[in-house]
């Protein structure tokens, strides 16, 4: 008692006049170079995005939409193969890297909590998430298309879909956490079996953010040109099968970017155009559906 | 038979003597009972638990199945060039696919400078967001920000590659380049011919595009901060960037530090849009106008058109180096953001 009173009576460092005023000022410097570092991050989306829609959506006609590639040297010609080719490869990745994705994730959130396995789980998640996206082209390379002999649309989709599993894991997991437990006891309660519970309790009530998880894993696949380029590999002409190179809409972009011709950058900008808007209007459909769904009390 | 009371389930009835429900419900009820025949004819026995729980299990074992069977793939690969070359493939300057005698060093210098560089720029802009969006953003412009930052995440590294190629090459060349050399040409850093293609633009273009996943892993360490040690320290006097120096950064210092290492995986493996304007030259030159060369952007260029098996081997190799490295690298990462994250809801990245 006696020496809180002695700390009350004590007087109190009084800081100096020109000291009060350099911490103002510094306050105020940082406070710029806060606002200031933040226009620099969003000038160059801006500018990115400004230069896509500018030279984007001058070179977009209906030709695009309908031819494959002109032969070199022939003006016109689109990138019709090469976006129904992407739409395709992206269904693969999505239709076997999705599943096991969530399956996964349930693992995680309702058998392993708590547990070693789990957790182990969990980090190699983590790190595969940041494989770097080649590496994941030459593996699968070496793993399908070396047996197979030929580049094809199918090991291209594998290799989409192992990019996608870690991002759909980890989103179905903390959704899954988020479901309170009382909904899972009243299930149990009732005499549902446990896999009951999962599927048609825990599951749907995670699935807004669950689908939010599995969206955003699409949008961050489908850009991918990296592991096409040994996989799908590409093709100037339709082709349906998934045992035969498929043209992919990120791949036309990079071959036309790097090529001599004006005519061909004119089409990777309309690719690119065309490719972020597909990205970008999955992203929105996301923000809607998240706050709208689960995700809203999580953020 | 005593009075049905309680439970009704179409068919059976079931009398409930109930003393204690808590103590009950804990308790799995054994032996014989009509609920639970009802509920095991209607198909949702053991069994099916037992093969629903085995297949989540298998889709969870299925990734370390998938990271093991990529390294076993790639070391499987890379064997020819492993015994050809040995260790000295990583301090062999010379890569000559005519003579077929490979070392990866000039891909491994390039590769670390344009990343380090790269961090060096994004690094201060990202802590920089971070602070704005946490500490002094007015809320109703807080949530278009970080969606605009993260909007820069969601653009496929092809088209970054494009801009970067068609934009950013002419102002680096016309502009930025000429400027640099007249106030820092001393250095030597900044000499030589310049196309606008080379390190320095590749390495800006990275700090683009790590940016998003710095800021936002830094936003979340130092979301995790408690409010108190802010409050703490308003209280005793301190001014805004006081707090935030002493209060929040200093709290968060760990997470931050595994944002940018995380940041640092991804310049490290980073390929196409340092493909496009990196130049794709084998040297070791000291001005950062001149072309240097990546260890992705090698493997991208080169793999397809590698004939003889020695070549292809070595580009395995590269890619099994790239890849033991970006684990050990985001395994690190991990570990410090989870470190200061921990117990507070996180976001999938």
């Amino acid at each position: 008692m006696n020496e809180m009173q002695n700390n009350a009576m004590r007087p109190p460092v009084r800081p100096s006049r020109t000291n009060a005023v350099v911490r103002q000022a510094s306050d105020w410097v940082v406070t710029g170079l806060a606002v200031l570092s933040t226009f620099l991050v969003v000038a160059p989306l801006v500018a990115i995005l400004t230069y896509l829609i500018y030279r984007g959506a001058s070179s977009l006609n209906w030709a695009f939409f309908t031819q494959v590639p002109a032969p070199v040297g022939e003006s016109g010609g689109g990138m019709a193969n090469s976006i129904v080719g992407s739409a395709v490869i992206l269904g693969l990745a999505s239709s076997m890297g999705i599943p096991v994705g969530i399956a996964a994730g349930v693992y995680l959130a309702e058998y392993a909590r708590g547990k070693v396995l789990g957790q182990a789980v969990r980090f190699t998640a983590d790190v595969l998430n940041g494989v770097p996206s080649i590496v994941m082209g030459i593996a699968i390379y070496a793993l399908i298309v070396m047996q197979q002999k030929h580049f094809s649309a199918f090991s291209g989709g594998v290799a989409l879909a192992i990019m996608m599993v870690p991002t759909v894991t980890r989103t179905t997991e903390e959704m899954l956490m988020t479901v309170p437990n009382a909904v899972r006891e009243a299930g149990y309660g009732l005499g549902v079996p446990k896999w009951r519970t999962i599927m048609s309790i825990s599951l749907r009530t995670a699935s807004p953010g669950i689908i939010t998880g599995c969206m955003l894993a699409f949008a961050r696949v489908a850009g991918e040109t990296a592991p096409l380029m040994f996989t799908a590999f590409g093709n100037q002409f339709w082709s349906a099968r998934l045992d035969q190179p498929m043209a992919a809409l990120p791949l036309q972009i990079f071959v036309y970017a790097i090529s001599p011709f004006d005519e061909w950058h004119r089409l990777a900008w309309a690719g690119a155009l065309v490719l972020i808007v597909l990205i970008m209007v999955s992203v929105t459909l996301v923000r809607v559906a998240a706050s709208r769904g689960i995700m809203k009390g999580n953020q | 038979m005593t009075e049905p009371t309680n439970v009704r389930i179409p068919h059976i009835t079931v009398s409930q003597p109930s003393v204690n429900i808590a103590a009950e419900a804990l308790e799995v009820p054994t032996g014989p009972s009509p609920v639970r025949d009802f509920l095991n004819r209607r198909s949702s026995g053991r069994v099916v638990d037992g093969i629903f729980g085995s297949a989540m299990f298998l889709a969870a074992i299925s990734i370390f199945a998938i990271v093991v069977l990529i390294i076993f793939t790639l070391i499987h690969g890379s064997q020819l060039s492993i015994h050809a070359f040995g260790w000295k493939f990583f301090v062999k300057e010379i890569w000559d696919p005519v003579n077929g005698d490979f070392g990866a060093w000039t891909f491994i210098y390039g590769t670390v400078v344009s990343s380090l560089l790269a961090l060096a720029m994004a690094v201060p802009l990202a802590i920089g967001v971070a602070v704005f969006l946490t500490e002094m953003c007015p809320k109703p412009l807080r949530t278009p920000i970080s969606f605009l930052t993260e909007l820069l995440a969601a653009i496929p590294s092809v088209v970054y590659g494009l801009w970067a190629l068609f934009i950013l090459v002419p102002i680096m060349r016309d502009r930025v380049g000429p400027f640099l050399t007249k106030t820092l040409g001393w250095t030597g850093f900044f000499g030589g011919d310049n196309f606008g293609i080379g390190m320095l633009t590749a390495s800006v273009i990275l700090a683009i595009m790590i940016l998003p996943i710095i800021s936002s892993i830094t936003r979340d360490v130092m979301l995790a901060v408690p409010q108190n040690q802010r409050e703490g320290m308003l209280a005793l006097g301190a001014t805004r960037w006081e707090m935030i120096r002493t209060g929040v950064l200093r709290n968060a210092r760990i997470g931050i530090v595994g944002a940018v290492i995380l940041g640092l995986g991804r310049a490290l493996g980073e390929t196409m849009a340092v493909t496009m304007v990196i130049g794709n030259r084998p040297q070791i030159v000291k001005s950062l106008f001149a072309p240097g060369y990546t260890l992705a952007s090698v493997v991208a260029n080169e793999f397809t058109e590698a004939t003889d098996d020695t070549y292809v081997s070595a580009l395995v190799e590269i890619g099994l180096a790239l890849f033991l490295v970006t684990i050990v690298v985001n395994a690190i990462a991990r570990m410090l953001v989870w470190a200061v994250t921990r117990g507070t809801p996180s976001r999938a990245h």
